[in-house]
């Protein structure tokens, strides 16, 4: 057959395997940020290295089956003429050299893959900082039993030190997954589940909820603030601050002023007034129905349905990472939040004024 | 159960007729199904929160004491009549096949009365329980138990109704010997119910 | 010799065409058509779903739909797709072609095969009624409790996905009961179990996984009715319940169902490559050994889908060498195929393309199932946007692509009318791409941090890239499948003519017409080794004489009945009776089926 025709018959073949080969390089080429395959935590390391491992031997047979199948099917296309093909049933040495080679493929991933399962499933020692997790819907809570913190959203864990999470859920299932540092683990009520990890770079990374768990899942992330010693220190001093686990919560409004005011660099002045105008719409607007604030009745609550917000202006992000924290992004929030976030179980008793917003965006701005 | 649709000697691959192949087919699937059921409450046992529990004592936050609230004599009972019922049917079984008709209608009705007492039995031991502070909600113990032998009790009153319209065909002299398979049919499903309950009789109330 | 004990029933004078004839049909050929046509409706439905999810994903932050609507539509496309789109494509073939691949005239139990099709169409309805009052199920289509409970989904959608898939259930349990015994005992003379086309092996086994399967998802969906409506805590935790019982309740059905979904394509596929390789199937014991094996492990792996639950290595270590093990039989299979093609002469038409490409793309898809294997990767992994991938490589890369070789391979049969070659080819071509570029990426979105079930992402996770050449992709789909429409559609009418055996077939149903008259074969055939129609030309020394049309005097098929879709009826407003809360219709329901099968148990065949 001429030359051009032969081609094109190879390209018939040969285009929808350089197209997915394409396909797959482009797909290392950009920046995510919430990638698993670039891991900088132990555990993550750990659970990479057996996926590699399963990748590589994975992509040895993709390359040797697709081979041998685009092969036949180049080299015994019916040409012109050709004779009946032999009429062969089998091959039994065949069947067992082909059953035989992927048993020791898989023996090859089962290997490492029952190391990790048991170096993963070991809970870290004492010298782990322990960490609770709990899932709501659709937001995370986190406390350090031995600091006596709660917060929600944002997860800070100081470089380089084992951080061991313990699991579980007020509502449905979740999955708490931080692809980053670890892996994912599924959060059930009234059970505790593990996973571990230590980070060895400081910087932001996110995580979501890995399991569907009604309207807002898709909107249930948070972050991970890997930092300093130092940093993480300052973090959990000022977090102490209004913690509903010191003092049922209960600080006084000139600690308050002057932690806030140390905090943010404003004037004890400035930071009364916004405590002040704040603290009142706060009240008026119904937050305190949902929400344990320091300074207000309910700080000392752990129950609320909504997260903490003794600090959230020290948050990164509002609603489960829905929004940047910004002053604009804090003041759609409060206007709607179900124009944010449909269906979330922020339920205002009432719109809220202008002003109220106006005074909430400076009062959750301050306490970081 | 159709009258006429099948020759004397449907000629298969097996030799078996295929209505009774598809009665042991569907048995198979039921297996499954009750195995489901036994698991859970299996799976269950001890775990209830609260009582009244089925083989200890409970006392009541209010200070009421319950009993253990099954009653195991009556449904022993119940589960002898239960396993002779299975014997019955063979022997109707018997008297059909060798065209006995006495034979026939005495057995098969023996088996119907037992069905029958079996059932009623489970609807007195449920209004009783209901009575005596266990519902479907209550905790585990009744939810599951009242689903597992709810639904057998369901199985042995289809069974019922099925072994009485064949009864009917016998009282009618439409079971000739050549039709007695739709009593063997039946009868199969009826073994299985029996059978069932022999795995369900240990476990929830002999077992504690 | 006649096999049918049907053949001895008084004959009436059948209906051949108009409504009633349909809906009293009993004769499995016009079953298997309705079963083909309903479910690619469903199918067609489901892609509509998939279309405005891939819409909504296309951009970051969109608000094309709602995240309520979102949760609706992805949980209905998973349901539409795998209950009313695979598995009644695959009954299609079961019901048309099981038959006269072994040599009968009709199925064990014809109005048990009616009722089954009628039950089907009424949970198809059923679930989709749904759509009606804004109330699709939304819990994603393995439905996790607790989130299913009353207390977190107060609407009937969940009450509408548990009464849909229960009729489904009974649908899928009595036509396994009447495929599993056909097989078993309705074979022509000559074939034994051994020497049945592999079409019909592989279907035999898919019946014995639905009729173990089934009944354990049954139970659970009446334990989650039963929490939702009867006050029962089985996945409540406040009562004591665990939601994990409900995933591992689940997972045991739904592990084999994935099975059911793809043992009839690799049937398919079987039946296929040989006749476009012109050369017999490579290993044919070792392809039903393994398919059975397949199944027998595959009650035994289900909790790999429950990897990150926290079950503890020990479980996760069985669970994972299982999984692992599972891969082997699997792998001979797809080699075993390629054996069949190797040193063959094989002819590139639309049916082998499809079936080319389902080796292909099976191969992905199984290679990221072995990389699911392994829990510490799987902790990555699942819940992502790369099981996505793997499911969708297996399930349309899989088992559509071989349903669709299939139809191009059996339409020729049901029809009397060949599909345009050239069509089906644009039709495959445009499949290979719109697929590929739908489903690979989601390789890399899931390993780069997309979580599942999310209605939205975030700009700054450059998820948006991707997403939008699967959007793309998406609609590549929708063309190819419109191409395929009008190639249907067109072909109906004013295809070619098709001979009784157009592509040189060696099982039985290419020695009769095509379209086959109503009783099969004008006489019953005996076989005496596999590949009969091969075995008869080589005798002959060259091709069968077209068979003829015969009167059918003297030839007793099953009459025509009201009695199956009466009882479906029943079934139907039983169910019905849970969704409007109304005891009373749940006991017309029940009345209905009982004088159902009354009538027709004492009605004669």
């Amino acid at each position: 057959m001429s030359l051009r025709l032969a081609l094109r018959r190879q390209a018939r073949v040969w285009a929808p395997a350089m197209f997915l080969v394409v396909l797959a390089l482009a797909g290392c080429a950009r920046d995510y940020p919430q990638t698993t395959l670039a891991p900088k935590g132990d555990f993550g390391r750990i659970v990479d290295h057996v996926f590699m491992t399963t990748f590589w031997w994975a992509t040895a047979v993709f390359v040797l089956v697709e081979g041998a199948l685009l092969y036949a099917i180049v080299k015994f296309r019916a040409r012109p003429g050709a004779p009946e093909p032999e009429q062969t049933h089998g091959n039994t040495t065949v069947e067992i050299i082909w059953t035989i080679i992927p048993a020791a493929i898989l023996a090859m991933i089962a290997v490492p893959t029952v190391k990790a399962i048991f170096q993963t499933a070991k809970e870290p020692g004492p010298e782990a900082l322990q960490v609770e997790v709990i899932g709501h819907q659709w937001w995370w809570e986190f406390r350090y039993p031995a600091l006596n913190i709660v917060t929600a959203d944002e997860l800070h864990v100081p470089v380089g030190q084992t951080v061991n999470l313990r699991m579980t859920t007020v509502d449905v299932i979740h999955s708490f997954w931080l692809p980053t540092f670890a892996g994912k683990r599924d959060v059930f009520p009234k059970r505790f589940n593990n996973i571990w990890f230590k980070a060895d770079t400081t910087g932001v990374f996110s995580g979501q909820c890995a399991e569907f768990c009604g309207v807002e899942h898709g909107r249930m992330a948070f972050r991970v603030v890997s930092e300093t010693p130092e940093e993480f220190q300052a973090w959990s001093t000022r977090q102490q601050m209004g913690s509903p686990l010191i003092g049922g919560g209960m600080v006084p409004d000139t600690t308050v002023a002057t932690a806030l005011a140390a905090a943010t660099g404003d004037s004890l002045a400035q930071v009364d007034s916004i405590l002040a105008r704040g603290k009142a719409a706060f009240m008026s607007g119904g937050c305190i129905g949902c929400h344990a604030m320091v300074g207000t009745p309910m700080a000392g609550q752990t129950a609320l349905i909504g997260p903490n917000l003794s600090h959230v202006g020290s948050r990164h992000t509002i609603a489960a990472g829905t929004l940047p924290m910004s002053d604009e992004n804090l003041a759609r929030w409060l206007h709607n939040p179900d124009a944010v976030k449909p269906g979330v179980l922020m339920k205002l008793p009432r719109p809220l004024t202008d002003d109220e917003v106006t005074a909430l965006v400076a009062y959750l701005r301050l306490h970081q | 159960m159709s009258q006429d649709a099948h020759a004397m000697h449907p000629e298969t691959s097996t030799g078996l007729d295929s209505r009774k192949m598809a009665i042991w087919t569907f048995i198979g699937s039921e297996c499954l199904f009750f195995a489901t059921l036994i698991s859970t409450y299996v799976v269950y046992r001890g775990k209830s929160l609260t009582g009244p529990f089925p083989h200890a004592e409970w006392t009541s936050p209010t200070g009421q004491v319950f009993e253990p609230i099954l009653e195991i004599k009556l449904v022993t009972v119940g589960t002898a009549l239960l396993l002779f019922s299975s014997l019955f049917v063979v022997l109707a079984l018997y008297g059909a096949q060798h065209n006995k008709r006495g034979m026939l209608l005495g057995w098969l009705g023996a088996t119907i009365m037992c069905g029958v007492f079996f059932v009623s039995m489970q609807v007195y031991e449920f209004t009783h329980f209901v009575h005596k502070g266990l519902k479907l909600s209550t905790n585990l113990f009744g939810a599951s138990f009242f689903t597992l032998t709810g639904f057998h009790g369901t199985h042995v009153t289809i069974g019922v109704i099925w072994l009485f319209t064949v009864f009917l065909l016998a009282l009618r002299r439409k079971l000739p010997p050549e039709k007695a398979l739709n009593l063997e049919l039946a009868a199969l499903y009826w073994h299985f119910v029996d059978v069932v309950w022999i795995v369900i009789f240990p476990v929830v109330y002999l077992m504690d | 010799m006649a096999t049918s004990a049907l053949d001895h029933a008084p004959a009436h004078a059948h209906e051949k065409s108009g409504l009633w004839s349909w809906i009293t049909t009993v004769d499995h050929k016009r079953i298997g058509i309705l079963y083909g046509a309903s479910a690619f409706i469903f199918f067609l439905l489901g892609g509509l779903e998939a279309l405005l999810i891939r819409v909504q994903l296309a951009n970051p932050e969109q608000h094309v739909v709602s995240p309520e609507t979102y949760n609706q539509l992805f949980t209905m496309h998973g349901t539409t797709m795998i209950f009313l789109g695979v598995m009644p494509l695959s009954a299609m073939f079961f019901n048309y072609l099981i038959p006269i691949m072994i040599g009968a005239r009709d199925v064990a139990f014809p109005r048990l095969n009616a009722m089954s099709y009628w039950v089907f169409l009424a949970g198809g309805l059923l679930l989709n009624a749904s759509w009606l009052v804004h109330a699709a199920p939304d819990q994603g289509w393995f439905g996790y409790a607790n989130l299913t409970e009353r207390q977190y989904s107060p609407g009937p959608n969940v009450d509408f996905w548990i009464v849909g898939l229960q009729v489904l259930g009974i649908a899928s349990l009595a036509a396994a009961v009447n495929f599993f015994v056909t097989i078993i005992n309705l074979r022509t003379k000559g074939m034994r179990l051994m020497r049945m086309p592999m079409f019909v092996w592989m279907s035999l086994v898919t019946q014995v996984l639905l009729l173990l399967a089934f009944p354990v998802i049954t139970v659970a969906l009446v334990m989650l009715m039963m929490d939702r409506n009867f006050g029962t805590h089985f996945f409540i935790p406040a009562g004591g319940g665990d939601p994990i019982l409900w995933q591992h309740l689940f997972w045991v059905f739904g592990h084999p169902e994935v099975y059911i979904l793809i043992l009839p394509a690799f049937g398919i596929v079987s039946e296929i490559l040989p006749v476009f390789s012109r050369k017999p199937l490579f290993g044919y014991a070792a392809m039903v050994f393994s398919g059975c094996f397949i199944a027998f492990l595959g009650f035994g792996v289900w909790s790999h889908h429950m990897f990150s639950t926290g079950m503890g290595p020990f479980a996760d270590t069985f669970f994972s060498l299982m999984t692992m093990l599972i891969a082997i039989p699997t792998g001979v299979k797809i080699f075993n195929w390629i054996g069949t093609i190797w040193g063959g002469r094989l002819e590139f038409k639309t049916p082998m393309l499809f079936a080319l490409g389902f080796i292909a793309m099976f191969i992905i898809g199984g290679l990221s199932g072995v990389m699911h294997s392994s829990p510490p990767a799987d902790l990555q992994q699942t819940d992502t946007y790369f099981v996505v991938a793997h499911f969708h490589y297996v399930l349309f890369g899989g088992s559509i692509f071989a349903l669709t070789a299939g139809a191009y391979y059996w339409f020729p049969k049901m029809s009397g009318r060949m599909l345009d070659e050239g069509l089906g080819k644009v039709h495959f071509w445009l499949m290979m791409l719109g697929f590929n570029l739908t489903f690979f990426p989601m390789h890399f979105l899931g390993l780069n941090g997309m979580p599942r079930r999310v209605y939205t992402y975030p700009a700054d996770l450059n998820f948006g890239f991707w997403n939008m050449m699967e959007t793309v992709g998406a609609f590549v789909l929708m063309v190819s499948l419109l191409v395929f429409i009008y190639n249907l559609l067109r072909s109906v009418r004013h295809g070619v003519v098709a001979p009784a055996d157009p592509w040189g077939g060696a099982t039985l149903e290419w020695a009769i017409p095509s379209p086959p008259q109503e009783w099969n074969f004008a006489e019953i055939p005996e076989v005496s080794g596999r590949d009969p129609l091969w075995e008869w030309e080589r005798a002959r020394g060259g091709k069968l004489p077209e068979p003829q049309r015969v009167s059918g005097k003297g030839i007793h098929l099953p009459n025509p009945s009201y009695w199956p879709i009466v009882t479906a009826i029943g079934i139907l407003v039983f169910f019905t009776g849970f969704i409007v809360g109304f005891p009373y219709v749940n006991i017309a329901g029940v009345l209905v089926t009982f004088i159902g099968i009354y009538s027709w148990a004492f009605e004669p065949a």
